[in-house]
């Protein structure tokens, strides 16, 4: 069995190097740490931050919740209680007496040892919220400046361009014509309806879809156009609804990519937004940027891309040619199914499409994270070899799924894809990986 | 610019174009735009394989294009589109393209009274800005936020002016954008800049900027308040002193800034969109007083009325003395005038319009998937398939809709005038 001082001492040899967090954590003092902690404890923290930090009695029922305490060989310093302790307990209970050493691993933790995925909080008898106390800590390392230099790059795209891949306006509308000219070698007249004001539903994608998965707007194109739905989606910036700034800590801009992303529905009198196949964004969406801007729920409705395409199969616009015939698994992403509850409508689906469909275990909300989400993948290569070891168990769910004869693994959320894309391949499991809208644009009537 | 008193303000229904022939001669049509006068409707057709172009009135422009899109009227009633042929971009305006084409342009401007047209451009990866078909002096790396004077004649966007590794997250934190006026960079560059407002007069220009990750404010003429906030939204002029106003974040809410100093007293949840009377003696703004809770504040008093869900579209009367707005309660879009809702609950609903002496107020509406205008809280009894923006005639009498008839009355375009007094009463 291994001791504290071997966890201890694998832990150094790990040591990371990364630029946002070592050139940041340079220019701290412990009066400028101080300072933002006792602030952030006042204004942000409050009765919720207390309450949470109070009422952890290290039970360890959280512990087996984690794929990184389970692929860490039980490392007590990776289970939920245990990166609480090491990071906001310690704080709060100095007062924000820390140094910048102290900081540097806080970093490291609440960035890309916890995937926010709340997995933790279901089985705590306090329902303590890990994540919220994660984020917090992130929210602390904006203000400090001492942020993964991989995901500060992205929030500042989310910054200078409204989204999270450097695409300039130009190229995002290019990119739509492109894909509507692919798309109409097929469906000659099929049309991605650009600023289409009073259509019925906004569609809205995150940066990468344009960037590297454009294929995935050439489909949903498709799917619009056999279901008949009236969409459209903006030439201006708002057409991205994705959110790296909710990983970073920095709230400000969280607000305003939503902000720009309700307005341009708004703005195309459109009566409600239909979001691709994106876990984060909807998070962002739905939950957290609508409510920093005063909105208790999003001003229009909007749904996932699972629920759109329930939808319209119940109510039979969308046929099925025929079945996808090879087995499949279903990954649960953590946002749109703890955080929605969206597993038996994403189960319907797949069972209208596939022939036959094999449950991971555990699975639902149950599901265990991808080990990319909460931004964690977004930090970059300096973490990537962590990311994917501190996801073994995942790799076993899914091994497990095949010895059942699961061969593609379908994972509606685009961080999902990053995730298992590198576990698939680091443990050489042979599964192939789709979108829900892959199988769909595969199996329906076109025409 | 044709004024509006030429206008046909006969009263009557007069059917354009045969609309409702012309859109089965094309094999693909897109939706249909129509200018504010009424006279002229116009879409996107494919003339030929691969061969697109316009059609107005029933008559396709003579050229055609390998691609045309954002067709719409500029305020002079001429029909513009961006065209491309062989890979090249330009702009047609009545069939007529630009002489210089570029590898993308996008972002159609126009002033609200002015025929000058504005678009964004992009040759080599250098962004530019092109009015009437004259390009800026001065090419960026990046360029957005794209404004326009009242007049027209000068545009001002948010530009990148240093180039910065992939990254390379500290040189992008030393500031890297600025605002361009005319091809004219300011020489402060910013962390951010985004919203940004014209003077009456077209001579300033102000900013929402960021100075680092933290600190928010505002930049006039390249001269940045020296008040720092958590955050800010978009700068708007005083109508006639030019002085700025900007909602700003200050402990426990929002509230709004004038040259940096805080003038209301009351702290909001949210604050945004605030506008000025045409005489400058009013602010009005969208605000949420309570979380979850939203209204008009005007000079830092609430409406009564709340909606759950959102309050957009605001816009005074020409007088100032009112206000018009959209607010959406249970998915339910509704009109409020002056604190009052008016007891029609829609699908979606348009910008309200004022008459010219401000005592009627008009609003496109869409239920049931049918469209009409409503006057004064009263439906008109027409409804259409599609349907644009209403018009008060300019002594307030008369009101200009125009729309197209369900199929079951012949599918076509007509503009109709009517007696105000008639379908308001």
């Amino acid at each position: 069995m291994k001791t504290s001082e071997d966890f201890q001492a694998a832990a150094e040899e790990k040591r990371i190097y990364d630029a946002g967090i070592e050139e940041g954590a340079k220019k701290l003092t412990p009066e400028k740490i101080r300072s933002v902690f006792n602030e952030l404890m006042q204004t942000e923290g409050g009765a919720r931050l207390e309450a949470y930090t109070k009422a952890c009695v290290h039970c360890g029922l959280c512990s087996d919740a984690c794929h990184h305490y389970l692929s860490n060989d039980r490392d007590p310093r990776f289970s939920p209680a245990g990166k609480v302790k090491q990071t906001i307990i310690e704080i709060v209970s100095r007062k924000g007496k820390v140094d910048a050493d102290f900081m540097k691993r806080a970093c490291e933790i609440a960035f890309t040892e916890c995937n926010l995925c709340r997995r933790c909080m279901i089985y705590c008898p306090f329902g303590i919220d890990v994540a919220y106390l994660m984020l917090f800590v992130r929210r602390a390392c904006h203000q400090l400046g001492v942020v993964p230099q991989y995901i500060q790059d992205t929030a500042h795209s989310h910054a200078a361009t409204y989204n999270q891949m450097w695409v300039r306006d130009d190229e995002w509308i290019d990119t739509l014509q492109w894909q509507e000219d692919e798309a109409r070698d097929e469906i000659p007249d099929l049309r991605i309806p650009i600023e289409k004001e009073g259509a019925d539903i906004f569609y809205s994608v995150i940066g990468p879809e344009p960037k590297f998965r454009a294929q995935l707007i050439y489909q949903m194109a498709v799917i619009m156009h056999a279901a008949g739905v009236d969409w459209t989606m903006p030439a201006s910036q708002g057409w991205d609804n994705s959110d790296m700034c909710m990983y970073t800590g920095d709230s400000e801009m969280t607000a305003r990519l939503k902000k720009i992303h309700f307005e341009a529905a708004l703005r195309l009198k459109t009566k409600r937004i239909v979001m691709g196949e994106c876990g984060h964004a909807f998070r962002s969406v739905y939950d957290v940027g609508n409510r920093l801007l005063g909105w208790k729920m999003p001003p229009l409705q909007m749904i996932h891309a699972i629920s759109f395409y329930s939808e319209i199969i119940e109510q039979g616009r969308l046929k099925i040619a025929e079945k996808f015939d090879r087995p499949v698994t279903f990954h649960d992403p953590c946002n749109i199914v703890r955080g929605r509850g969206l597993h038996e409508t994403a189960r319907y689906v797949i069972n209208q499409v596939c022939t036959t469909f094999i449950e991971l275990e555990p699975n639902r909300e149950h599901n265990y994270c991808c080990g990319a989400g909460g931004g964690v993948i977004n930090c970059g290569p300096p973490f990537k070899n962590k990311r994917v070891q501190s996801n073994r168990v995942k790799a076993d769910q899914l091994a497990a799924a095949k010895k059942k004869g699961a061969e593609v693994v379908i994972a509606p959320c685009h961080n999902c894809h990053g995730g298992l894309e590198d576990i698939i391949r680091h443990y050489e499991l042979g599964l192939e990986l789709k979108f829900l809208g892959d199988i769909l644009y595969e199996c329906i009537q076109k025409e | 610019m044709q004024q509006r008193e030429s206008w046909d303000w006969t009263a009557g229904t007069r059917e354009i174009g045969d609309f409702g022939a012309w859109r089965t001669t094309y094999g693909y049509m897109e939706e249909p735009h129509v200018s504010e006068d009424g006279e002229k409707i116009a879409a996107i057709v494919r003339a030929e394989e691969e061969a697109y172009t316009v059609c107005v009135n029933g008559r396709p422009w003579e050229n055609t294009f390998d691609k045309v899109w954002y067709l719409r009227f500029t305020p002079d009633h001429r029909p513009v589109a961006l065209v491309s042929d062989t890979a090249m971009w330009t702009v047609a305006i009545d069939g007529t393209s630009w002489q210089n084409w570029y590898e993308f342009v996008w972002n159609t401007r126009f002033a609200n009274t002015a025929s000058h047209v504005t678009i964004a451009a992009q040759k080599e990866l250098r962004y530019f800005v092109v009015t009437d078909d004259t390009p800026w002096q001065n090419e960026f790396f990046s360029l957005n936020h794209l404004i326009v004077s009242p007049d027209g004649r000068n545009a001002a966007a948010v530009v990148q002016n240093t180039t910065f590794p992939e990254a390379d997250i500290g040189k992008f934190q030393e500031g890297c954008f600025t605002v361009a006026v005319n091809g004219e960079a300011w020489p402060e560059q910013y962390v951010n800049a985004w919203e940004l407002d014209f003077s009456g007069d077209g001579r300033h220009v102000a900013a929402e900027i960021r100075t680092s990750l933290y600190d928010y404010t505002i930049a006039v003429d390249g001269k940045t308040w020296k008040k720092r906030f958590p955050c800010v939204w978009a700068p708007r002029f005083h109508p006639a002193d030019n002085s700025v106003t900007a909602p700003v974040k200050i402990p426990g809410g929002w509230s709004l800034a004038r040259n940096e100093e805080i003038i209301w007293n009351r702290g909001y949840k949210q604050l945004w969109h605030h506008m000025y009377s045409p005489d400058g003696s009013h602010i009005a703004a969208v605000a949420a007083p309570e979380f979850g809770k939203w209204t008009i504040v005007e000079d830092d008093r609430a409406w009564q009325a709340r909606f759950n869900e959102v309050v957009t579209d605001a816009v005074y009367s020409p007088d100032g003395n009112r206000i018009a707005c959209l607010g959406k309660s249970n998915e339910k879009w509704y009109i409020a005038v002056d604190d009052r809702i008016w007891d029609v609950a829609l699908d979606m609903a348009w910008q309200p319009v004022f008459s010219p002496d401000g005592s009627h107020v008009a609003a496109m509406a869409e239920k049931n998937g049918s469209y009409t205008i409503i006057i004064d809280g009263k439906p008109i009894g027409q409804e259409f398939t599609a349907a644009w923006q209403p018009v008060f005639s300019p002594d307030g009498t008369r009101i200009l809709v125009k729309g197209v008839l369900p199929e079951d009355q012949g599918g076509k375009y007509c503009r109709q005038v009517l007696e105000v007094e008639r379908v308001a009463s």
